[in-house]
């Protein structure tokens, strides 16, 4: 555990949170401590529980059973103390299409009883970018500047942390970087961001991520020290017939489990402890005896996907 | 002018697009766009938010007549044929076709139905795409109940429920589990070997590597189209984001 500000108290604190909603569970005792200053990311897919997480910390539902803190405030009892002071964006578009991008700007910088001009230092990052249609019409603006737009509106009251339903899902790659280029600013100006997304690959423009799935956290930590957990050798393997590769190399008695990971295939071999050369060395014979082509069949890394899938199978175990 | 249907020739081209061009107003949503796909590839449709993609494949699935230029999809010209397009193509789309409140069988007889195949045939498929999802047991479920995973698949064996030539996926994978998303592209493969021709667009990257080839869209004009290996290549990258960030990284304004 790592500790980045001692004796700081968390900025977010959410204590065995469970929820279902109509009998079925959507969280089952989640426990996280979010610290001061952290992009902290839930990654998860669409169903894994990270809207209903989020909707607790913000104090838009109230969880069934367990505690969270968000800034030291209990989320159901100060709930109006805590609303005035975070910043929440919603997954879905939730700004006023008829209104003009300065007119969204000025609604809620005017609920929360502030004015845009008092506050533009802390917009500025994000804000200039979409400055130059101010008078647009949000629901005429594209999807990227949406966006831009919503961050600004969650910003605009001066909040000391930020939540940021999946602000990504269905953004393309390029805009994607961008965006998590601002988040980076935001951080870097001292602000706590907790940020969901259905994309493993942006865990690691987070601090620290927990994986998300079924209503319970499978992992929490930094990226690089999760992939490092992962138990089992991995083995990256190329052939010219990927799918019949697949195929062949999950019949191997040491096969784990075997998935495309973009050109290659992972070979997760089922030894624990054995060198990962040793795994490919083994594969590669495999492979010829079965008369499976093969380019390449080397030691590989895990990534976060590697391991959510190596989580996720075991979950599964449990629960079937 | 256009030319008769070649539907039905063995070694024509799936997806035939020459110039094909969608004004809107001023703005030139799709400039000029020419390629081709072959049967039974997996091929790629990657761009940039805004880039033209869904306007590509409204007037490839004879949704939106173009302003100029051509297009054949399985065989029949998208402007002058657009209803014999619509009979040889399946079409699923991010957040899915199917009816929550109608059961899974339901489902797959509705469309089989729309799709205009015999009794005995609806009979036949339903049994046999329940037997290869391995959800005979779920026949009788309502959509809704299902998990999202399940769901998905559903919905893309309902897409070629009606065998059609060419199946167009639209961003078929968002959203779903790591698992869920590498099965769903077993099924990929598995139709693709089957003969039918894939045209997806996907935002992960890694999805565009499992494609034969891609095309990279930005600003209306395809930019970059090769296998992947090729594009790497040509670019000096080594994946098809990097590929992807340099072509489609906008310039100037957000």
């Amino acid at each position: 555990m790592r500790s980045p500000a001692a004796g700081s108290p968390p900025a977010v604190d959410v204590m065995g949170v469970s929820h279902g909603f109509a009998g079925k569970p959507a969280l089952q005792e989640v426990t996280v401590r979010i610290e001061p200053g952290e992009i902290f990311g839930f990654l998860g897919p669409d169903g894994a529980g990270k809207t209903t997480l989020f909707r607790i910390l913000t104090t838009l539902i109230a969880a069934d059973a367990g505690e969270a803190r968000v800034l030291c405030l209990d989320v159901k009892r100060d709930l109006w103390e805590l609303r005035r002071r975070l910043g929440y964006m919603p997954g879905r578009f939730s700004l006023y299409p008829d209104l003009t991008v300065a007119e969204n700007l000025e609604f809620f910088a005017t609920a929360f009883g502030t004015r845009v001009e008092d506050q533009y230092d802390v917009i500025a990052p994000i804000y200039r970018h979409i400055e130059p249609f101010k008078d647009r019409p949000a629901g005429a603006l594209s999807g990227g500047m949406k966006q831009k737009l919503a961050l600004s509106c969650a910003l605009v009251h001066r909040p000391a942390i930020l939540i940021l339903d999946e602000p990504t899902t269905g953004v393309d790659a390029v805009s994607r970087r961008e965006f998590w280029d601002l988040l980076g600013e935001l951080r870097a100006g001292g602000l706590t961001i907790v940020v969901s997304t259905p994309y493993m690959d942006e865990a690691d423009r987070c601090d620290r991520v927990a994986l998300i799935q079924r209503g319970r956290l499978l992992a929490v930590d930094r990226p690089g020290a999760m992939v490092q957990s992962f138990p089992l050798p991995v083995v990256e393997v190329r052939g010219p017939d990927r799918y019949g590769l697949l195929q062949g190399l999950r019949k191997s008695p040491h096969a784990h489990s075997v998935f495309p990971f973009g050109e290659s295939l992972h070979f997760v071999d089922r030894r624990e402890g054995i060198e990962a050369g040793a795994a490919a060395a083994d594969l590669a014979a495999f492979a010829e005896a079965r008369g499976l082509p093969l380019v390449s069949a080397e030691p590989g890394e895990a990534g976060i996907e590697d391991l959510f899938i190596f989580l996720m199978g075991d979950a599964e175990a449990v629960s079937a | 002018m256009t030319v008769e249907g070649t539907a039905g020739q063995p070694g024509a081209p799936s997806v035939e697009v020459e110039a094909l061009t969608r004004t809107f107003g001023d703005f030139t949503a799709v400039d000029a766009i020419t390629f081709r796909v072959e049967p039974g590839e997996v091929f790629g449709f990657l761009g940039a938010n805004g880039a033209g993609k869904t306007t590509a494949i409204r007037m490839l699935t004879g949704l939106l007549a173009p302003t100029s230029g051509r297009a054949r999809v399985a065989g029949h010209d998208i402007e002058h044929r657009a209803e014999h397009v619509k009979r040889r193509i399946g079409y699923m789309s991010q957040r899915f076709s199917l009816y929550e409140d109608l059961t899974v069988e339901e489902n797959v007889q509705l469309y089989a139905g729309i799709y205009g195949l015999s009794d005995q045939e609806i009979e036949e498929r339903t049994h046999e795409l329940l037997s290869r999802l391995d959800m005979e047991a779920r026949g009788r479920r309502l959509v809704a109940s299902l998990p999202l995973g399940w769901r998905q698949k559903l919905a893309f064996s309902v897409a070629l429920v009606h065998r059609p030539a060419i199946v167009f996926l639209d961003e078929p994978t968002g959203g779903v589990d790591p698992i869920t998303r590498r099965q769903f592209w077993e099924m990929i493969y598995e139709a693709a070997a089957r003969g039918t021709t894939v045209f997806v667009t996907t935002h992960y990257m890694d999805e565009a590597e499992y494609c034969d080839r891609v095309s990279v869209m930005v600003d209306g004009r395809i930019a970059a189209l090769g296998t992947p290996a090729e594009l790497k290549e040509e670019f000096g990258a080594s994946s098809i984001e990097e590929v992807f960030v340099r072509l489609a990284r906008p310039e100037g304004v957000a």
